[in-house]
């Protein structure tokens, strides 16, 4: 089985709220997956029927080819999930937590334990209820990564971390993609789910609308172009692919597609280039784009 | 742009802000508080109009003013100072009322204080321009608004069913003025723990606590009464020569636990209690690995709480009953209300089926309570990471429940044994008596199971109303307590559990009752977890 998530056309409705409108996911078996979108985008709905916790309307769902309703815990004992809202047992100690969840899942590697704690700087003897929300991201997180499953799934797992335990994080899920294991993870952190995630899938109003490896998706963007030309541009807004032209007497600036580069490039040209920047699309104008798209 | 005019330079007050919290506290209580405040106002109206009916005139009082005379009754519901229709319907009426208020008092003030301060809320509304005691104040205003209201409708539906308008301002008062002591008690609860569970706890184990000092200082050294908020209302003596001035010391009492209340608020962190963090253990216990051991740690306080109030509720009752000599059975119309109360054999058997019928009620509410853990724990997220892993819903489920349903079989043996031993020590019978005690009291399991049963299938098939088990809950007890008087019609009667349970001792053992009540209880425990393997969690 070479992927660990198949997800087609999954609808989910609560009451008249549509919160998955036919979303296809697909995890293959040692990638990083990041799982974007805008907040009730559905992105969690989506890892909850992964989980076997709500049931989906239709479509279908696959968790390592078994049904995530009813094989619930076969499959579960290959997984380990951080939620993005941890709540814990408020008189129960971050430590004995991090144990109970390791033993439910069939035993807790106290080596591992251990370092991570450490590495997490985590006061394992703290009742939970003392645990800023920071610190019971870091007991989930404990729990989850200490285990040897197969797949990660993690619903916003860096909220309330501060930077250097997030770069400790990447850097723990960065072993784990050495390891070969799997992980879902979604995120709003555009740095880390670039340092991090092979491919990504991005979704908007409970559909995916995007989905593939960073560079193809980067591929479909768009390129800035600034540049002073010898004389003034004619007809560059009416090439295919140009937008937002801007010419100021001899200087322009616009965005081209990256399929018209081409040809807007060699437009230019003819009149004479004396400097050109060109500013590759960021992932966030990726990303805000694919948000804001069908807002406007 | 506008030139703002700022305001005048002013130093906020520790109360700033309690307006709006006031109003927030009651915009959150609008359904809940009308609730309270409606039985709590149709409770002694209807018992004096009941009464009007079945005692028309001054001989029918009279007679049974004797028989309200016995030892057991006294220790249950407080003496009859005379025998008029406003005494007795005070006797009736007034030492549940008070409970009924002081429930809704503690209720609403942990609510808007250490819940919300528990949840983070606090800090949301203590960013804004709110004082130090704003909170506090605000729930205090919100659970004396409440009592207010009680007093005002208990008087005048008293006065309308024509009792007179002196006794019913000072049942009215009784009333209010515990339900306001009781605020300030719950008030000093919260400050005092971490979390807002513990803080009803301990309140509620002080209104109890009142409850057994009272039945005591009624039954016996009547000093012991003087020491209980619920021993002031019945002493401060409405319809029979009031005595106004006991009223002080309910105020000053209030007063004093405010006082209290505003000190420790005044010196503790926000979340903190009074007691300091202590680290834990930073590695599980080698028990701690399942489901099941997850609901011992998280049951486990409560239970032993209970288990030690009812060996206390047992054996202060079951010494009660050993002050009941059976010498007094020399009047018939006792023995036949007794026997009409549920007793056949003995006033001390009557008395002691009649308590083991209240502490079946009693013992339901743990058992709602432990069943409704699982509601609790779902919503407040801690079910998901537990479903994360290989722990399937039914054996998460389970562990709860077995905690509900055989916390409430040790709490009844506890309760039984615990009185049969009391009762025994007095009657030169321990072993025999605590044998006795404790079967009678286990007969009355079942039908707190089946509002556990009630509380599982509400959770598994209508997860939102699962607060609906404790209307069920006081549905029986009301039925228990005034169903006969107020001449609730039979079917109704018939639908409390508690109804089909043999009233011993005393009375013969029938067991089909018993099975029919644990084959509903496992149907609707099954119907509950059944609905739940297949719902959507939350």
């Amino acid at each position: 089985m070479n992927e660990v998530i198949s997800v087609t056309g999954l609808v989910k409705t609560f009451g008249r709220a549509r919160a998955l409108d036919g979303l296809d996911l697909t995890v293959h078996t040692g990638e990083v997956h990041g799982f974007l979108g805008p907040n009730g985008a559905g992105k969690s709905t989506t890892i909850r029927i992964l989980l076997g916790l709500l049931r989906a309307d239709s479509g279908s769902a696959l968790l390592f080819g078994g049904d995530p309703w009813h094989d619930t815990a076969t499959l579960h004992r290959r997984l380990a999930y951080v939620p993005g809202d941890v709540t814990l047992w408020p008189n129960l100690t971050g430590g004995e937590v991090i144990d109970l969840l390791g033993r439910l899942r069939g035993g807790i590697d106290a080596k591992r334990r251990a370092t991570l704690i450490e590495r997490f700087d985590l006061d394992p003897a703290k009742k939970c209820r003392a645990y800023s929300k920071g610190n019971r991201q870091k007991v989930a997180l404990v729990a989850a990564l200490a285990s040897d499953a197969e797949l990660l799934i993690l619903d916003e797992p860096t909220s309330g971390l501060d930077p250097l335990m997030e770069a400790m994080f990447r850097s723990c899920v960065a072993e784990i993609r050495e390891d070969g294991r799997t992980v879902l993870l979604s995120s709003h952190i555009l740095g880390e789910v670039e340092a991090l995630c092979g491919r990504v899938s991005i979704i908007r109003a409970g559909r995916t609308v995007d989905t593939g490896t960073l560079d193809e998706l980067r591929h479909l963007a768009r390129t800035s172009i600034r540049a002073e030309l010898a004389e003034p541009p004619r007809g560059l807004a009416d090439l295919p692919g140009v937008h937002d032209t801007v010419v100021e007497g001899t200087r322009v600036a616009f965005d081209v597609d990256n399929t018209s580069l081409d040809v807007a490039l060699k437009h230019i040209t003819s009149f004479g280039v004396r400097s050109l920047t060109s500013s590759p699309p960021t992932l966030e104008e990726l990303f805000l784009r694919h948000y804001a798209d069908g807002e406007a | 742009m506008t030139t703002l005019t700022a305001p005048a330079p002013q130093r906020a007050g520790t109360l700033a802000g309690t307006l709006a919290l006031t109003r927030l506290a009651l915009r959150l209580d609008r359904v809940r508080l009308p609730v309270w405040i409606g039985v709590a106002a149709i409770l002694p109206a209807g018992t004096a109009a009941q009464y009007t009916k079945l005692y028309p005139d001054d001989q029918a009082i009279r007679a049974v003013a004797g028989v309200l005379t016995n030892p057991s009754l006294v220790a249950i519901n407080g003496p009859l100072y005379r025998p008029t229709l406003g005494a007795l319907t005070t006797w009736k009426i007034l030492a549940s009322e008070v409970i009924l208020v002081a429930l809704m008092s503690i209720f609403t003030v942990v609510r808007h204080t250490r819940t919300d301060e528990e949840a983070g809320r606090f800090e949301l509304t203590g960013a804004g321009v709110t004082g130090r005691f704003a909170p506090l104040t605000a729930a205090l205003v919100t659970a004396a608004g409440a009592n207010a209201a009680v007093v005002v409708l208990d008087a005048l539906g008293l006065a309308v069913s024509g009792l007179s308008p002196t006794g019913s301002l000072a049942l009215a008062l009784a009333t209010g003025g515990a339900g306001l002591l009781f605020a300030a008690i719950a008030g000093v609860a919260a400050q005092l723990t971490e979390s807002a569970r513990a803080a009803t706890g301990l309140a509620v184990t002080v209104l109890g606590l009142s409850y057994l000092l009272r039945a005591a200082g009624d039954a016996g050294a009547s000093w012991l009464g003087w020491l209980s908020p619920l021993g002031w209302a019945l002493r401060l003596r409405p319809f029979a020569g009031e005595r106004w001035w006991v009223l002080g010391m309910t105020a000053a009492a209030a007063l004093v636990c405010g006082a209290v209340a505003y000190a420790l608020a005044g010196r503790r962190d926000l979340g903190a209690g009074l007691l300091p963090q202590r680290p834990g253990p930073a590695e599980a216990a080698p028990y701690l690995r399942g489901t099941f051991s997850l609901a011992w740690r998280l049951q486990r306080a409560l239970l032993a709480g209970w288990i030690a109030g009812m060996a206390l509720w047992g054996g202060t009752l079951g010494s009660a009953a050993g002050g009941i000599g059976d010498a007094i059975v020399t009047n018939h119309s006792i023995t036949d209300m007794l026997t009409r109360l549920g007793g056949r054999k003995g006033l001390a058997d009557a008395f002691l089926a009649a308590v083991i019928g209240i502490t079946g009620i009693l013992v339901a509410a743990y058992a709602v309570q432990a069943t409704l853990r699982l509601r609790g724990e779902e919503s407040a997220g801690r079910l998901e990471p537990i479903l994360a892993t290989p722990a399937g819903r039914i054996r998460w489920a389970l562990g709860h429940l077995a905690f509900a349903l055989g916390g409430t079989a040790v709490l009844m043996a506890v309760a039984g044994a615990t009185a049969g031993l009391a009762y025994g020590l007095t009657t030169g019978d321990p072993g025999g008596q605590l044998l006795r005690l404790t079967g009678s009291a286990l007969v009355q399991v079942p039908a707190a199971w089946v509002l556990a049963g009630v509380g599982t299938a509400l959770f598994g098939l209508l997860p939102r109303f699962t607060a609906l088990a404790w209307a069920a809950l006081g549905a029986c007890a009301l039925v228990l307590e005034v169903g006969a008087l107020l001449g609730v019609s039979s079917w109704i009667q018939d639908l409390s559990p508690f109804g089909y349970v043999p009233k011993l001792p005393g009375s013969p053992l029938s067991t089909a009752p018993i099975l029919w009540l644990v084959v509903v209880a496992a149907v609707l425990t099954a119907a509950g977890l059944t609905g739940f393997r297949r719902r959507d969690t939350t």
